[in-house]
């Protein structure tokens, strides 16, 4: 039998352990809880099935167009840059539409990256549908190489079935490039 | 129905000590002071060492008043000097940040939790169950020395780069991305947050402590609804601590791999997310403040039955209000960050939750005015600083209901009124119940009188400079001042000048308080066991002022058909009736 002052102990200390688990375990439910509830604005990823579906849907009910406003920027530590092709564009709500962006890199050496998105307002990410887009994975251009890069997507029809979103007229979709390779080895290189 | 004194006679003929009776048999200087595990001699330790903090802490608000003083930047450039940097606009400005940073952390984690729960906890909480130590005595140790290597390490960060500057400039919160690798470059950060590990971890060990020694080791008879207030208080508190500060811990060293090891647990470009930091600080710093005020809430209940002589109104719903209080104070952290761009709805849910807070809250203020009602009241000095904690809590508390709305802290977010809000909870509530628990265990603690006089002057002077220092802190945060600055426009010239003479009342207030000290230790009357009389109605009453090195070696036997307001053994009932 052990000491209850030492049961009692462990069991405290067990406790303290256990949320100190769940505080690591806060990084990723944070980020299921945004991808799950387009919290922060956070797109939503679905297939082609699924865009076919939201397509039909949005013929039989006849939904109305949508403008979507397009925004490219980049953070300091990477020479590159980058914008929309297009401003805007207006979409029929539930049909596929594919954007570009233009990315050129402006430096010397070849540079990786990877976007970060968004799109505001942001009780809206979980009604925008990425098919395919540059942001799924890291990017690497040559020196001075220009890419058109495609993001493939639709706004979900039950957008129009939620009482704080349904209003909405212009979404706007918005990238950061950041850089995922060393930046010290540029300083190394030049 | 032997009583305590009976017991230990008992108990040292039972036991071989030798010729000696049991008595106050003490280690020497070195063993008793730096290894020691005695539950009453750590509860010192921790009372001189937030002392000490406190002075520290308020000295370096002293600083930070006499900037706010007039407009401009008169003084930073000295302590930039002073501290071996070179003064330049942006290095006086970064000393202010390590200044408000430092300011910050001193009173939270090294002057208002160690008095709190290390210092009264420790001395009173084994008193007042009638437990012989602590459950851990030397986890007890270890406790209050990670304690003090923390402030120490926080210390050292003053003079080491910090980016900008000497020392870590991130706030309290530190917050990234200011608190990251790119924000602030250079080991003064890390300090702090190695600093913040080590006063975490002395917490854990402490609450693991109280846990174990509240559950297991309450005299016969002592149950959970019969023990004091103030136990209740720290029973909360420490399980408070105990879920709250691994959160913090977690925190904190995912900022500090992402600082030092590569990783991006807070950086956009590699996935991460700045505001999941201020959701996890949050998690834990609104449980954080809960745990500086409960225990006070615990010492002003004792206080005030006892100048009242009467039993605490409604004890199982003050208890329950704690626990209440506690239980709900983990599902409102948000109400901090109300301006990071929460949607509307989860800014409804956080103003409702926290709103909530009020309720058990005012079960609170309420009990111990209807505690008061009717009763034989003494204005002895705990009773008037224990009612100066209730009106000053309680306008921090109005105050705070006003900052919980979504929408009006829109306006008010980081303005001097949140500012204004804090300090009455915290350098009003939190240390008027600090002095109150001083004043009332003083002579438990030392055995010698403080000057009542003395004590009252100390009360008046002080609740006179915290108010000047921190009323108009009020208007100028209405009026759109933004805290952390160390200068500001013209317009908010009139009462931020107001604010710094009453720091000079303030500062005198203290000085008071160690007089009376130095009185006490020099010319105060011997204390007697239950100096309090009738209304003392807790088993540290029962026992010697200083109580024995070691007490309760026969435990006290709490009788069934007690009241269940009185904690002692009926025959040690005060005899005045």
């Amino acid at each position: 039998m052990m000491d209850p002052n030492v049961r009692t102990g462990l069991f405290a200390a067990l406790l303290a352990a256990a949320m100190l688990g769940l505080g690591y375990a806060a990084v990723p439910l944070y980020d299921m809880f945004c991808r799950v509830t387009g919290f922060g604005g956070t797109t939503q990823r679905a297939s082609e099935a699924d865009a076919d579906m939201a397509a039909r849907l949005a013929a039989s009910a006849g939904a109305r167009t949508i403008s979507i406003r397009f925004d490219g920027s980049v953070a300091r530590d990477i020479p590159w840059r980058f914008r929309p092709e297009r401003s805007t564009e207006t979409v029929q709500i539930g049909e596929r539409d594919m954007a570009f962006y233009v990315a050129e890199n402006e430096s010397s050496i070849p540079i990786t990256g990877t976007a970060s998105f968004n799109v505001e307002p942001e009780y809206t990410g979980k009604y925008f549908n990425k098919i395919q887009c540059f942001c799924f994975t890291e990017q690497t251009l040559q020196p001075g190489e220009t890419v058109r890069m495609p993001v493939l997507f639709y706004v979900d029809p039950a957008i129009l079935e939620d009482e704080n979103a349904k209003d909405v007229e212009q979404i706007t979709l918005s990238y950061t490039f950041h850089r995922t390779d060393d930046a010290s080895e540029e300083s190394a290189g030049s | 129905m032997a009583t305590t004194a009976e017991g230990y006679q008992a108990h040292s003929e039972d036991h071989a000590h030798g010729a000696h009776d049991h008595a106050d048999h003490k280690p020497g200087f070195f063993a008793r002071w730096f290894m020691s595990t005695n539950h009453k001699d750590i509860g010192t330790m921790y009372l001189i060492f937030s002392i000490i903090a406190g002075v520290v802490g308020g000295a370096i608000s002293g600083i930070m008043r006499a900037e706010l003083a007039a407009e401009g930047i008169q003084y930073l450039g000295f302590w930039v000097d002073l501290l071996g940097g070179e003064a330049s606009v942006n290095a006086n400005l970064h000393m202010w940040n390590v200044f408000i940073t430092a300011h910050g952390l001193i009173m939270v984690f090294f002057m208002v939790m160690p008095a709190m729960i290390g210092g009264f906890g420790n001395w009173f909480v084994p008193l007042m169950i009638g437990a012989p130590d602590m459950a851990f005595p030397r986890m007890n140790n270890i406790s209050f020395w990670l304690t003090v290597a923390g402030f120490f390490s926080l210390l050292f960060s003053m003079f080491v780069p910090g980016g900008t500057g000497m020392g870590a400039g991130t706030g309290w919160t530190v917050y990234a991305p200011l608190s990251t690798d790119v924000g602030s470059p250079g080991p003064a950060v890390d300090f702090a947050i190695f600093s913040l590990h080590l006063a975490g971890a002395g917490s854990i060990l402490g609450a693991t402590n109280f846990i174990t020694t509240i559950f297991n080791m309450r005299a016969p008879g002592m149950t959970l609804h019969k023990m004091p207030l103030f136990v209740w208080s720290v029973l909360v508190t420490a399980f408070l601590l105990l879920l709250a500060l691994p959160v913090l811990a977690a925190a904190i060293t995912m900022l500090l791999t992402d600082r030092n090891f590569g990783t991006t647990f807070f950086n956009a470009s590699g996935g991460g997310d700045p505001i999941l930091y201020q959701h996890l600080f949050w998690f834990f710093g609104h449980p954080e403040v809960y745990i500086m005020i409960l225990p006070g809430f615990g010492m002003i209940s004792q206080i005030v039955a006892t100048f009242s002589r009467k039993p605490v109104f409604g004890y199982l719903g003050m208890a329950y209000a704690m626990v209440a209080i506690g239980v709900v104070g983990f599902v409102v952290w948000a109400h901090h960050m109300y301006t990071v761009g929460l949607d509307v709805n989860t800014k409804m849910y956080f103003t409702a939750a926290t709103m909530v807070i009020a309720v058990p809250t005012g079960v609170k203020i309420f009990s111990w005015i209807a505690t008061m009602w009717g009763g034989s009241l003494q204005f002895k000095s705990p009773m008037v600083w224990a009612l100066g904690f209730i009106f000053l809590f309680t306008v921090g508390g109005v105050t705070g209901v006003v900052l919980a709305n979504g929408g009006i802290d829109d306006n008010l977010h980081d303005t001097y009124y949140v500012v204004a809000h804090f300090h009455y909870v915290l350098s009003m509530g939190a240390v008027f119940s600090m002095f109150a628990g001083w004043y009332y265990w003083f002579p438990k603690i030392s055995g010698r009188w403080h000057s009542e006089f003395l004590a009252h002057v100390h009360f008046w002077v002080f609740f006179i400079g915290v108010n000047i220092v921190f009323f108009p802190m009020h208007f100028l945060g209405m009026q759109g001042m933004p805290r952390r600055y160390p200068d500001f426009a013209a317009a908010y010239a009139q009462w931020n000048h107001v604010a710094s003479l009453g720091y000079i009342i303030v500062a005198a207030s203290v000085v008071i308080f160690f007089v009376n000290i130095i009185y006490a230790f020099v010319a105060g009357r011997r204390a007697e066991a239950n100096y309090w009389g009738e209304g003392a109605t807790t088993l540290e009453w029962t026992l010697s002022s200083p109580p024995p090195y070691h007490q309760f070696e026969t435990l006290p036997v709490i009788e069934d058909h007690h009241d269940y307001h009185n904690h002692m053994p009926v025959s040690d009932k005060p005899a005045t009736a």
